[in-house]
C-alpha cells in the first residue's frame, strides 16, 4: 500500500482564524493535530481518482483542525468493489479514516453486480465532486444533423472504443441508442484516452470526454475543423432540473436534442433510467465518505473543513486544471447529490439490465 | 517547420533552466531514490513516485519535473542487479536479462554481465533522449498510423519470438506459451467482464494474475530453491573472475547490437497502449536470431544481457513521446508522472509541447543525464555488489524469501498473493524440472490480455468496416502496408525461430529417468486446459468466449500430439527431460519439497501471525536448522531483515500481510 504523506503548515494560522470565523455555523469541532487521516480510495495510483485524491490530500491537511497527515492509499480490485467491500467492514470513528469512491463504485452498486457487499446508505457523505461530458463528431457525420434534429443520423452505422457495458460508458450509449442511432461500442479500451486516439485515427466516428479531457484535447481537434460537438450530457440545477452545462453554455445539452429529435422521448421508463445513471455517473461522480458510525461532530468537522477549502480564492484556479469548474458540494447540497446518485427505482435498474442483456449480451448475475 | 527553427534555441534553453545548481540536485536526488526502488523487486517507478508526488505541488516547475524525470528514467539501470545477480527479475522490464545474466553471475562474471549491462542501458538511455528530442515535435502523424490491427500485428510479433526460445523440442515451447496465453485470461474478461476460471465466491481471481508475480514465480523461485539445494555460493568458482573493464569492452564489441535494441526499444515504447513489459523479450528474441552462434543463449551469453539492456532504458524516451504530445499514458508510472506534471500546473499536450518547449526539453535533459549519473554509480559499484554472488547461498536465501514475499503482496494487499505466488512458483518448478521452456511462458502471459483485446476490436472496426465500405474497405483497414510490413517480419521472425530454435537454450542431451514423472506433469497441464476449454465454452459473451476457447483448443492440440509421440518415443528421449534425474539437481545435497517447505512454512506462518512475526520465525528456525550458524549470528541477521524490511516498508508506507491472529488482537505496526 502506498501513502503520500502531506502536511502544509504554512499558512495554517491564516487558516485557522479563517475557520473560528466560520465555525459559528457549525457545531463543536473535533482536533485532529498529530493524528493521520487516511483518504482510502478504491483505485490505483494511476487514474482520475487518484489525481482527485491527491488534490484534495494537501487541502484537507491544510483546513482540518489541528492539521493533521493526510496520506492517500490505494485499494485498487474488482473495478473498485473491492475497496468498497473492505470500507463496510471499517468502524473507526474518529475522523482518521475517510473513503473516496467514484461512478464505477456507484453503477456496480445500482446494477446490483453480484460482487458487491456495501451499502452507501450505511455510509456518511461529506463532499461530492461533479464533472461533465461532452459528445462529439467528425465533420462530415454532424453536418448531417438538422440544427438540434439528430434524425439525419439515424441509418449511419457509428463506432467507438467504450470501456465497458456496465460502467459509465453505459450513459452515452443509452442517450444514443435512445436518438436512434446504430452506435457499436467496441468494449475493452483502457481509459477514454484510447478512445479519442481511436476517434483521431479514423477507427471510431463518435465519441465522448469528460469535461476537463474535452477542453484539453478535443477542443484543439474542433478548433482545426477535425470534431464538431454534438451535445453535452447537460447539468443539474438546485431543484434537479437538467440544464445546459455551464462550463459549456454554447453546446447543447442532451435534453434538448433529445427534445428536437423525433425518436426521442424526454420522458418515460428509458429517459428516467438515463437521468439517474447520468447523475450518478457525471453530477455526482466522486465523493468522499466517513463510515456510518462517525458521531456527528467529525461530520461538522469535515463539512467546515471542505467548505473552507472551496471558498478559498485560489480555488478556482487550482481545481480548473484538475477538476474543472464544477459544483463541489458539501452539506445539504451534498446530501441531496448523493440520494440522487445512489437511489434508483426498480424500473430503471430492470429497464438498463433488460437493455444491457437485450443489447449487449451482458448479463449481471 | 518553424517548430524546427525554435527547437534548437529551446533546447539550449533548457540546458540553462537544468544546469542550475538547485535543480542538478533534485535530478541526483531523483536518480538515487530511482536506484533505490529499482534494485527491489516488484518495485518500480510507480513506487518511487508516489513517494515524491506530495512534494510536488508548489515546487519550481523544472525541479520537479527533474526530480521525477530523473526518478524514472533509472529504474530500468538499477533493476538489472537483481536480475543478474540473484536471478530475481528486478522489474517488469528486465525480465529477460535473466536468461543470460544469471548464468554469468553462476560463472563467476557478474561483474563483467553488470557493467555490461549497465553501459547498455546508458546507451539506450541516451538513444531515447535524443529520440524524443526530435520526436516530440514530428511525432503525432507517426504514432496515428498506428492503429489497432497495426498494434495487433505487434503483438503477435512479440508471440512469434517464442519460437526462438521454445527450446529442444518446439512443442513443448508451443504449448508453454499456451497456458501463459491462458493464465493471462483468468479473471473478468476484459470485454463483457465475463469471469473466467474463476467466481465470484473468490474474488481474488475475478482481477487475475499480475506480472510481478507472474515472472517471481516462474523465473525467481525455482532458481532460488535450485541454488538453495546446492548450499554453496552463487558463484560456482567463488570468486569474481572477470571484472568491469570486460563488460565494457563486450558492449563495444556488441555497439550495432546494442544500437539496434535501443532502436526497438524506442519504437515500442513511442507506440501508446502497448506497454513497456513485452520489449525486453522482442529484444532479447531479436539478438538471439541475429546472431551467427546461438549455442551460448541460456548459458551465459553477453549478448544475451546487452540486447535486452539496451531496449528497456531507451524505452522510457520512447514512452514519454505519448505521454507528452498526447497527454496519454503508455504505462502505470507514466500516469502517475502526468498527475505530477499538472501539479506543477503544466497540461501535457500538444500546446504544451508549441508553447513550453523549453520546459519541455527540460525533461529531454533530464532524462539523459538522470541516465548519465545512474549508469555511472552503477557501474562503480559493479564490483563490490557483485560480490554478494560469492557469499555463501544460503546465508542470502532467507532474504530473497523475505523480499519476494514482501514484493509479491503489494499487488493486491492480500493474502491471496502469497498463495498466488506459491502456486505460479509451483508451476515455474516444474516447468524448470520437465524443460517447458519458461520464457515461452511468460511471452504468452504478458501479450494474453492485449492479444485478446486488440483482436476483439479489430474483429469488430473491420466488421463495420465491411458493412460500410464493402471488402475493399475492409482490406484498406485490416490490410495495410504498415500492417503487412509487421506481419512479414513476424513470418521471417518464427521461420528463423523454427529453423534455428533447437540450438537456443541448450542442445546437449537432457538427463531422462522413467516416463512417469514427465507424463503424469503432461496429464496435469492436459487436465487444466481442458478445464479452461470447458468453462470457455459456458461463457456467453461471445467477446469473452473466443479467444480463451481458441488458444485452448490449440494448446490442447500440442498436448495431445506431445502426449501421442511419448507414447511412442522409448524412455530416455529428450521428451522426457527430468532434471531431477540427472545433473546438478540430482546431485544436489537438499531435497526439492524440503527446501520448497521453507519458503511454503513462511508463507503459511504469515497466514497465522502476519508477515513480520512469521519472519521472525522463519529467520531464526532457518539460519539455525538449515544453514546451521551460531546463535549469535543467527540473531544478527535476523534482526537485520526484520529491520530492512521495516525500514523500507515504512518509507513507501506500505503494509505487511497480516494473518489470522490480527484479526482477534490490535497489535501495533509494524506486526499489523
Amino acid at each position: 500500500m502506498i501513502l503520500n504523506t502531506t502536511r502544509r503548515v504554512a499558512g495554517a494560522a491564516a487558516i485557522l482564524a479563517a475557520s473560528t470565523a466560520l465555525a459559528g455555523t457549525a457545531s463543536a469541532q473535533v482536533d485532529l493535530s498529530g493524528q493521520t487521516v487516511e483518504f482510502v480510495i478504491p483505485f490505483s495510483e494511476s487514474g482520475g481518482s487518484a489525481r482527485w485524491a491527491n488534490f484534495f490530500a494537501p487541502l484537507l491537511s491544510e483546513h482540518l483542525p489541528g492539521n493533521p497527515t493526510v496520506v492517500v492509499r490505494y485499494r485498487p480490485g474488482a473495478g473498485s468493489t473491492s475497496g468498497a467491500n473492505w470500507f463496510q467492514e471499517q468502524d473507526t470513528a474518529d475522523g482518521t479514516l475517510i473513503f473516496g469512491t467514484s461512478g464505477s463504485t456507484q453503477f456496480p452498486y445500482l446494477l446490483g453486480d453480484p460482487r458487491v457487499r456495501y451499502e452507501y446508505n450505511d455510509w456518511q457523505v461529506v463532499l461530492v465532486s461533479g464533472t461533465g461530458g461532452v459528445a462529439y463528431l467528425p465533420t462530415d457525420m454532424a453536418t448531417m444533423m438538422d440544427g438540434l434534429d439528430a434524425t439525419g443520423l439515424q441509418g449511419q452505422e457509428f463506432i467507438w472504443g467504450a470501456q465497458s457495458a456496465t460502467g459509465l460508458d453505459l450513459v452515452p450509449n443509452l442517450a444514443w441508442e435512445m436518438l436512434g442511432l446504430d452506435v457499436q461500442p467496441v468494449f475493452g479500451i483502457e481509459g477514454r484516452g484510447d478512445g479519442r486516439l481511436m476517434f483521431e485515427r479514423g477507427e471510431a466516428n463518435i465519441d465522448y470526454q469528460t469535461s476537463s479531457a474535452y477542453i484539453r484535447s478535443v477542443q484543439p481537434m474542433v478548433d482545426g475543423g477535425m470534431a464538431v460537438p454534438m451535445m453535452s450530457w447537460g447539468a443539474l440545477d438546485d431543484d434537479g432540473n437538467i440544464v445546459r452545462d455551464p462550463t459549456f453554455p454554447d453546446i447543447p445539452s442532451f435534453a434538448e436534442v433529445c427534445e428536437a429529435t423525433p425518436a426521442c422521448e424526454t420522458e418515460g421508463e428509458a429517459w428516467d433510467a438515463w437521468m439517474t445513471f447520468f447523475t450518478a455517473g457525471f453530477p455526482a461522480q466522486k465523493m468522499i465518505f466517513l463510515p456510518g458510525n462517525a458521531p456527528q461532530e467529525v461530520v461538522d468537522t469535515y463539512t467546515t473543513a471542505l467548505r473552507e477549502i472551496i471558498a478559498r480564492d485560489d480555488f478556482m484556479e487550482l481545481a480548473a486544471a484538475e477538476l474543472g469548474v464544477y459544483p463541489q458540494m458539501t452539506g445539504n447540497a451534498a446530501q441531496a447529490a448523493f440520494r440522487l446518485g445512489t437511489q434508483v427505482s426498480e424500473e430503471s435498474r430492470s429497464f438498463v439490465i433488460n437493455w444491457l442483456e437485450e443489447s449487449y449480451g451482458v448479463s449481471l448475475n | 517547420m518553424e517548430l524546427f527553427a525554435t527547437a534548437g534555441p529551446a533546447l539550449l534553453d533548457a540546458l540553462a533552466l537544468i544546469a542550475q545548481p538547485q535543480q542538478f540536485a533534485f535530478l541526483v536526488l531523483g536518480v538515487l531514490l530511482g536506484l533505490s526502488v529499482g534494485v527491489f523487486p516488484g518495485l518500480g517507478g510507480i513506487a518511487g513516485l508516489s513517494l515524491v508526488l506530495p512534494f510536488i505541488f508548489g515546487m519550481d516547475p523544472v525541479a520537479g519535473l527533474a526530480l521525477m524525470v530523473g526518478l524514472i528514467a533509472v529504474v530500468p539501470t538499477s533493476d538489472t542487479f537483481a536480475s543478474v545477480l540473484l536471478g530475481i527479475p528486478g522489474s517488469t522490464a528486465s525480465q529477460a536479462t535473466v536468461l543470460d545474466g544469471f548464468p554469468l553471475s553462476k560463472k563467476g562474471e557478474a561483474g563483467r554481465a553488470l557493467s555490461a549491462a549497465f553501459v547498455s542501458s546508458l546507451f539506450g538511455g541516451l538513444l531515447g533522449a535524443m529520440v524524443l528530442t526530435a520526436f516530440i515535435l514530428i511525432a503525432r502523424p507517426l504514432i496515428l498510423a498506428f492503429d489497432i490491427p497495426a498494434m495487433l500485428a505487434i503483438t503477435l510479433l512479440g508471440l512469434s519470438m517464442v519460437a526462438i526460445l521454445a527450446g529442444r523440442i518446439p512443442l513443448k515451447g508451443v504449448v508453454a506459451a499456451g497456458m501463459g496465453l491462458l493464465l493471462g485470461t483468468v479473471g473478468l474478461g476484459g470485454a463483457g467482464g465475463s469471469p473466467r476460471m474463476s467466481t465470484y465466491d473468490m474474488p481474488y481471481l475475478l482481477d487475475g494474475f499480475s506480472l510481478v508475480i507472474v515472472g517471481l514465480g516462474i523465473f525467481a523461485i525455482p532458481e532460488i530453491v535450485a541454488l538453495l539445494r546446492q548450499d554453496r555460493a552463487i558463484s560456482k568458482s567463488g570468486d569474481l573472475g572477470r571484472g568491469w573493464l570486460d563488460g565494457l569492452r563486450d558492449w563495444w564489441r556488441n555497439f550495432w547490437l546494442s544500437v539496434k535494441c535501443s532502436a526497438i526499444g524506442v519504437l515500442v515504447g513511442v507506440i501508446p497502449g502497448l506497454g513497456g513489459s513485452v520489449v525486453d523479450w522482442i529484444a532479447y528474441g531479436f539478438t538471439v536470431q541475429s546472431s551467427k552462434d546461438k549455442s551460448k543463449f541460456g548459458k551465459g551469453d553477453i549478448r544475451g544481457v546487452i540486447g535486452p539492456e539496451s531496449s528497456n532504458n531507451a524505452k522510457e524516451g520512447g514512452g514519454l513521446v505519448p505521454t507528452l504530445i498526447f497527454g496519454i499514458p503508455g504505462s502505470g508510472s507514466m500516469a502517475v508522472f502526468l498527475g505530477g506534471i499538472a501539479l506543477l500546473g503544466y497540461d501535457p499536450g500538444p500546446h504544451m509541447v508549441r508553447n513550453n518547449l523549453d520546459i519541455t526539453y527540460t525533461i529531454v535533459w533530464s532524462l539523459a543525464l538522470a541516465n548519465v549519473v545512474g549508469a555511472g554509480l552503477c557501474i562503480f559499484l559493479a564490483n563490490p555488489i557483485a560480490k554478494l554472488t560469492t557469499i555463501r547461498f544460503t546465508l542470502v536465501a532467507p532474504f530473497l524469501f523475505m523480499v519476494i514475499a514482501f514484493a509479491a503482496f503489494q499487488s493486491r494487499q492480500s493474502l491471496g498473493d502469497l498463495a498466488a505466488l506459491m502456486a505460479v512458483g509451483m508451476i515455474g518448478i516444474f516447468l524448470r524440472r520437465f524443460e517447458f521452456s519458461r520464457p515461452a511462458f511468460l511471452i504468452g502471459f504478458v501479450l494474453s490480455a492485449q492479444a485478446e483485446a486488440f483482436a476483439n476490436q479489430v474483429y469488430q472496426i473491420a466488421g463495420s468496416r465491411l458493412r460500410r465500405g464493402g471488402m475493399e474497405g475492409m482490406l484498406d483497414y485490416v490490410a495495410s502496408p504498415l500492417v503487412l510490413a509487421i506481419l512479414a517480419l513476424t513470418v521471417i521472425s518464427i521461420w528463423i525461430g523454427v529453423k534455428q530454435g533447437k540450438q537456443v537454450l541448450g542442445n546437449e542431451t537432457p538427463p531422462t529417468g522413467t516416463k512417469r514423472a514427465p507424463v503424469v506433469f503432461m496429464l496435469a497441464i492436459t487436465a487444466y486446459v481442458v478445464a479452461t476449454v470447458w468453462n470457455a465454452s459456458t461463457i456467453d459473451y461471445t467477446g469473452d468466449k473466443v479467444f480463451p476457447l481458441t488458444i485452448g483448443i490449440a494448446t490442447l492440440i500440442g498436448c495431445a500430439v506431445l502426449l501421442m509421440r511419448m507414447r511412442a518415443a522409448p524412455e530416455g528421449d529428450a521428451l522426457f527431460a527430468d532434471n531431477e534425474q540427472g545433473g546438478e539437481d540430482a546431485e544436489a545435497p537438499h531435497g526439492l519439497w524440503s527446501t520448497l517447505g521453507w519458503f511454503a512454512a513462511l508463507l503459511a506462518l504469515s497466514a497465522l501471525f502476519g508477515f513480520v512475526i512469521a519472519l521472525a520465525i522463519f529467520l531464526v528456525a532457518f539460519f539455525r536448522l538449515r544453514a546451521q550458524v551460531s546463535w549469535a549470528r543467527t540473531l544478527v541477521l535476523s534482526a537485520a531483515g526484520i529491520a530492512l524490511i521495516c525500514v523500507l516498508a515504512g518509507t513507501l508506507g506500505r503494509d505487511f500481510p497480516p494473518g489470522l491472529l490480527q484479526e482477534f488482537v490490535r497489535l501495533p505496526w509494524p506486526l499489523t
